[in-house]
C-alpha cells in the first residue's frame, strides 16, 4: 500500500529543472548573462525578454537560469557542512553521554542563543566576504539542530534491544554505530536537511543581498534581488523575478523532504 | 554434571534519580538493588529456568551473564576462567561461547538489514567461514531454525513475530555458542505461536549440545522444559532445585505461594482464596531480613531480622528460608 | 431471561486500506450472576467484541447487530439512557489502569464523580462510600488512599482501584478487558480471587476477556472461544475444556505445556495466526487445521448446538478425538 507520492514527484521535478539550469545553463538561457545590451536598458518582460533586463541590459531570465548553479550550491554545501558535522556528534554525544554531552550540549544552548543570521555575518565579517567563507560560518553556527536531532535519535536508537544484541554479539563500537544505529537514526536529520536546504538559499541570498556571499559579477538570486532593490518603483521586475524564482525553488526543497520523511519510514 | 558457568555473589545495583527535595534533606542517594548475593551453577547441557515476577532481577541477571551488564560484585567464571576481567578480543571470544535470544522479536532486529545481512554479519565479524562460504551458512541457520531460504532476502517487517524470533534465535547461533540465555523468548508471542518457538530451542539443545538458561515468568513452560529451576524474590534467589521435584513439593513459602497462584487450564479449581496476599516491595527499599517476610504466613522475629542464605536440603536443593 | 443478549454483533473499521471486520457475526449472551470469558489471540476480536457492547468504539467502528440489556437495545437507546446504563449498572475496567486513570485527579474525586453521576448521595455519604469501595476491594488505609494520586499506587493497587471506581455505582454487569495481563502473577492471582469474591457477594455478572485459557479456567462459568473476529465455540468452561468441539479451541488447548510428559515436543498449532484485513471464505482456522476437508475451505461453518448449552462451529466437531481428562 502506497500513496502517490504527488508531492515528491513535484518537488522532485523543480530541483531537477534547477540541476538542469546548474549543469547546462546555456542550453537554456537564451542571452550570455554577462553581456551588456545598451539598447534595452531596464526593460519590462517581453517576448525578447521574458523577465526583463537590467540597468546594464543584462537578459534577467539568462541571468537567473546561470545563478542555479551557484545557489544550488550554497543549498547543497550549506546543509552538507553543518549537517555532517552535527550528525556526527550528534551521534556521538547521543551514543557516550555524560561528560561529552554535557559539553557539548552546553555548547549548543550558547550557539542557539545567538540570532542565526546575525552570528553567522559577524563571522563572515571577520573572515571576511565570500562563498567559502559564509560556508565555514554557516557550519559553525548551523550544526546544532542537526546534533539535536540525531542526538535525541541515537539516545533512542542506542537503548532498542537490536543494539544490546549487537553487543552481546561483540561487535565493535564503530560497527554499531556507523552500521546500525547510524541507519536508523538518519531520518530526521536527513529530511531537516532538505527542508533546511530551501532556508540555506534564503540564507545564502540574504547573505548575497548583504555582500557578504556571492561576489559580484557572479549572478545569484540574492545578489539580482539587492541588484534590484534601487530600481524597486521603476523596475519592479528585476527583484521580483529572481525573489519568485527563489520561492519556487524552495517550495521543492520543501516537498521533497516531506515525501522523503515518508518515504524513508521505516517498517518495523 | 560439569559446571559450565558459576556464577558467585553477584550484585548488581542502579543508582536512582535523587530528587531536588532528597538532596536538600541531605538523603543519602537509593540504589535499586536489582540482583542481591546471587550464587548459581549452570550445568553443561541442562535446561536451567529462572523464573521470577518483575522486579526480582532475573532480566538484569540475564543480562550480566553476557555482560551487557557489568555487577557491581562477585564474579562469574566460564568453565573455570574468570569472565569479569575479559577485555577486547577475549571478551568477544566468550561472547562467541554465550550468546542471548531477546524477549521482543520486534526491537530486537536491526529493522533496516535483511536477514541474510543481519546472519552475515555475526558470521563475517567472528570469521566463523571464509567469505566465500557465507551464504550457504546462512541458509543451513535458516534451515536450523525452520525459515525458507527466501527469507535472508527479507527485511523483519514482512516476518510474524514467531518468525522474527527464529531470526534472533539464528543470529545467536550463527557464532556456534555453547550456552544460550534467552530472556523471556516467547512472552511477546501469542499462545498458539509459543509452542512452536519452545519446540525450536528443545529441538536445538538436542541437536547442538545446547546449555540452556531460559528466564522466564512463565511457570507452566519452566515445568515443561528445564531439568532445573531457580526461583528469584527482589534481587536474590529463594530456592534452586530439580524441577519436577521442586514443582511437586516446593520448599520455600513464596515458591509455593507462585505455584499455587499460577492459573492451570484444568476447569474446577475455582476458589476466592488468594495464593498470597500483599504487593510486590520496592527494590529500592527492600525490606530488612527475608525480602519476603511482610507477605508469608510463617515469618517470625528471626526472619525480619536476619537475611535467611541460600543451603543445601539434599538432592541439589538449596532454599533461603528460616522456616522451611 | 438473560441479563445481556448480543445477537450478530458485527464490527467493521473502515481503514486507509480498506473495510476491517473486527467482529464478524458473534452471538452471546449473559446470565446474572454468571462469570463469562472471551478468549483468543491478538487480533481475534475479543477486545472489540467487549467494548461494543457499552459502545464504547472510535467513530471508525460501523457497529451491526443488537446488544440487549434487559430487554432493551443499547445501540438505539436515546444516548441519555445509554449513558445511565454505561458506568451504572455496566461498568467497565481496563487492561492499562494507568491510562485509563486520570493521572492528575485523586482517586478519591474519581469515585466521586461516578457517584455523583450514578447516585443521589450527598457529599459526606459519597466520602463514606469511596471509603468503603476501597475497603471492599482491599486497599488499606483507604482514607488516606483516597487522597492519593494514580502514580503513588502500585500496578496492583491501581487495578484495584479502577475497580473500586466500577464498582461504584453498583453495576450488574462487570466488563473487564484483560485485567491482570499487566500484572505479575502472585498480583494477577489477587485480582482474580477478588472478582470472583465480588461476583458472589453483590451478585453481579462479570464479562471477562483474556487470551490465557488457565485465567479462563479457573475463573468462569461459560467461556466463547474467539478465532479471527468470529465466534467459534461457546459452552461450560468444563465442557469446552474437557470435551473441546471446535479444531481451533482442540488445538490450542493440546499445545499448552503441561499436556503431555515434561520435555516432551509441544504440539504448535502450525502457520500463522489469520490477519483480519483478509477476510477468507470459509473457517477462518481452515488454513492451520488439521482436521481441514473441502467444505471448511469454502463455507463457513455455522454455530450450531452439538450438545446442550454448548454450542460450536466447526465441521469437524465430531471427529476431534477426545481428550484425556
Amino acid at each position: 500500500m502506497k500513496r502517490p507520492p504527488t508531492p515528491l514527484l513535484g518537488g522532485l521535478a523543480i530541483l531537477g529543472l534547477m540541476v538542469a539550469f546548474a549543469v547546462a545553463p546555456d542550453v537554456f538561457s537564451p542571452y550570455d548573462p554577462l553581456a551588456f545590451d545598451f539598447s534595452a536598458l531596464l526593460a519590462p518582460p517581453s517576448w525578447a525578454h521574458p523577465f526583463g533586463t537590467d540597468q546594464f541590459g543584462r537578459d534577467l531570465l539568462s541571468r537567473s537560469i546561470s545563478a542555479a548553479a551557484i545557489d544550488l550550491q550554497i543549498a547543497v554545501f550549506a546543509t552538507f557542512f553543518p549537517g555532517t558535522l552535527g550528525a556526527l556528534l550528534g551521534l556521538l554525544i547521543g551514543w557516550y553521554g555524560g561528560l561529552a554531552d554535557a559539553v557539548i550540549g552546553r555548547l549548543m544552548d550558547l550557539v542557539a542563543t545567538f540570532p542565526f543570521l546575525v552570528l553567522v555575518i559577524a563571522i563572515v565579517a571577520i573572515l571576511g566576504p565570500g562563498l567559502a567563507n559564509m560556508y565555514v560560518a554557516i557550519t559553525i553556527v548551523g550544526w546544532v539542530p542537526y546534533a539535536r536531532l540525531m542526538r535525541s535519535e541515537a539516545m533512542v536508537q542506542k537503548n532498542g534491544e537490536y543494539v544490546a544484541a549487537c553487543k552481546v554479539l561483540g561487535y565493535s563500537t564503530p560497527r554499531i554505530l556507523f552500521r546500525h544505529i547510524l541507519p536508523n537514526a538518519i531520518r530526521p536529520v536527513l529530511v531537516y536537511a532538505v527542508t533546511a536546504m530551501a532556508l540555506a538559499i534564503l540564507l545564502g541570498s540574504s547573505l548575497g543581498y548583504l555582500g557578504l556571499g556571492a561576489q559580484p559579477p557572479t549572478a545569484e538570486w540574492g545578489v539580482l534581488i539587492a541588484d534590484g532593490k534601487n530600481f524597486f518603483t521603476t523596475a519592479p521586475w528585476i527583484a521580483l523575478f529572481p525573489g519568485t524564482v527563489i520561492v519556487i525553488a524552495g517550495l521543492g526543497f520543501s516537498l521533497t523532504g516531506d515525501g522523503l520523511a515518508d518515504l524513508l519510514e521505516v517498517k518495523r | 554434571m560439569t559446571v559450565m558457568l558459576a556464577i558467585r555473589n553477584l550484585t548488581r545495583r542502579f543508582p536512582a534519580r535523587r530528587s531536588l527535595a532528597d538532596l536538600l534533606r541531605g538523603r543519602p542517594r537509593q540504589a535499586v538493588h536489582a540482583v542481591e548475593q546471587v550464587s548459581l551453577d549452570v550445568h553443561r547441557g541442562e535446561t536451567l529456568g529462572i523464573v521470577g515476577e518483575s522486579g526480582c532481577g532475573k532480566s538484569t541477571l540475564a543480562r550480566c551473564l553476557v555482560r551487557l551488564h557489568t555487577p557491581d560484585a562477585g564474579s562469574l567464571a566460564f568453565e573455570g576462567a574468570d569472565v569479569l576481567a575479559l577485555e577486547g578480543p577475549a571478551r568477544r571470544a566468550y561472547n562467541r561461547r554465550v550468546q542471548m535470544v531477546f524477549q521482543d522479536p520486534y526491537s530486537s532486529l536491526n529493522p533496516r538489514l535483511t536477514v541474510g545481512e543481519t546472519l552475515a554479519e555475526a558470521l563475517h565479524v567472528h570469521a566463523i567461514v571464509p567469505k566465500a562460504d557465507i551464504p550457504a551458512r546462512v541458509r543451513a541457520l535458516l534451515d536450523l531454525v525452520h525459515l525458507p531460504h527466501d527469507a535472508a532476502a527479507r527485511r523483519p517487517h514482512e516476518f510474524s513475530g514467531g518468525q522474527r524470533q527464529r531470526i534472533g534465535i539464528a543470529r545467536a547461533l550463527a557464532v556456534e555458542p555453547h550456552l544460550i540465555i534467552a530472556d523471556e523468548p516467547v512472552s511477546a508471542l501469542d499462545v498458539s505461536v509459543q509452542a512452536a518457538i519452545v519446540n525450536l530451542f528443545m529441538e536445538l539443545q538436542d541437536r547442538l549440545g545446547l546449555t540452556l538458561v531460559f528466564i522466564t515468568h512463565d511457570l507452566r513452560l519452566v515445568r515443561h522444559m528445564t531439568h532445573r529451576v531457580a526461583v528469584m524474590y527482589l534481587g536474590r534467589i529463594v530456592e534452586v532445585g530439580p524441577t519436577a521435584a521442586l514443582f511437586a513439593a516446593p520448599r520455600h513459602p513464596y515458591t509455593q505461594a507462585l505455584i499455587r497462584a499460577v492459573p492451570q487450564v484444568k476447569p474446577g479449581r475455582r476458589t476466592t482464596e488468594a495464593a498470597v496476599i500483599g504487593e510486590l516491595p520496592s527494590p529500592l527499599e527492600p525490606p530488612p531480613g527475608c525480602a519476603f517476610h511482610p507477605r508469608c504466613p510463617l515469618a517470625d522475629a528471626t526472619c525480619r531480622r536476619d537475611i535467611p542464605v541460600l543451603e543445601g536440603r539434599g538432592g541439589a536443593w538449596d532454599v533461603a528460608c528460616h522456616q522451611a | 431471561m438473560s441479563l445481556l443478549d448480543v445477537v450478530d454483533l458485527r464490527v467493521t473499521f473502515s481503514t486507509p486500506r480498506g473495510p476491517v471486520h473486527a467482529v464478524d457475526g458473534v452471538s452471546f449472551c449473559v446470565a446474572s450472576g454468571e462469570v463469562l470469558g472471551i478468549v483468543g489471540e491478538s487480533g481475534s476480536g475479543k477486545s472489540v467484541t467487549l467494548r461494543a457492547i457499552p459502545k464504547l468504539l472510535h467513530a471508525n467502528a460501523a457497529v451491526t447487530g443488537t446488544v440487549r440489556w434487559r430487554g432493551a437495545d443499547l445501540h438505539t437507546m436515546p444516548a441519555e439512557d445509554l449513558r445511565r446504563v454505561r458506568g451504572g449498572q455496566i461498568a467497565t475496567v481496563f487492561q492499562e489502569p494507568m491510562s485509563a486513570l486520570n493521572p492528575v485527579l485523586p482517586i478519591g474525586l474519581q469515585i466521586d464523580e461516578v457517584l455523583t453521576a450514578h447516585t443521589t448521595l450527598d457529599t459526606a455519604a459519597r466520602r463514606r462510600r469511596a471509603v468503603e469501595l476501597l475497603g471492599l476491594v482491599g486497599i488499606a488505609s483507604p482514607t488516606t488512599r483516597l487522597d492519593q494520586f494514580p502514580h503513588e499506587f502500585s500496578g496492583g493497587m491501581r487495578q484495584r482501584a479502577m475497580i473500586a471506581i466500577a464498582l461504584a455505582a453498583a453495576p450488574a454487569l462487570l466488563l473487564a478487558d484483560e485485567p491482570t495481563t499487566a500484572l505479575d502473577v502472585t498480583i494477577q492471582d489477587q485480582i482474580l480471587k477478588l472478582l470472583l469474591r465480588l461476583v458472589a457477594d453483590l451478585g453481579m455478572s462479570l464479562v471477562l476477556v483474556t487470551h490465557d485459557l488457565g485465567v479462563i479456567a479457573e475463573t468462569c462459568d461459560r467461556v466463547a472461544v474467539m478465532y479471527a473476529g468470529r465466534l467459534c465455540e461457546t459452552g461450560s468452561v468444563h465442557n469446552v475444556f474437557l470435551r473441546p468441539q471446535h479444531a481451533y479451541t482442540h488445538a490450542l488447548l493440546r499445545s499448552m505445556p503441561g499436556e503431555g510428559a515434561a520435555r516432551a515436543m509441544l504440539v504448535p498449532i502450525p502457520g500463522q495466526p489469520p490477519r483480519i484485513d483478509r477476510p477468507t471464505a470459509g473457517c477462518a482456522f481452515a488454513p492451520r487445521c488439521s482436521f481441514v476437508e473441502d467444505l471448511c475451505t469454502t463455507t463457513r461453518p455455522p454455530l450450531i448446538d452439538v450438545a446442550p448449552q454448548h454450542r460450536s462451529a466447526c465441521y469437524a466437531a465430531a471427529r476431534l478425538p477426545v481428550r484425556a481428562a
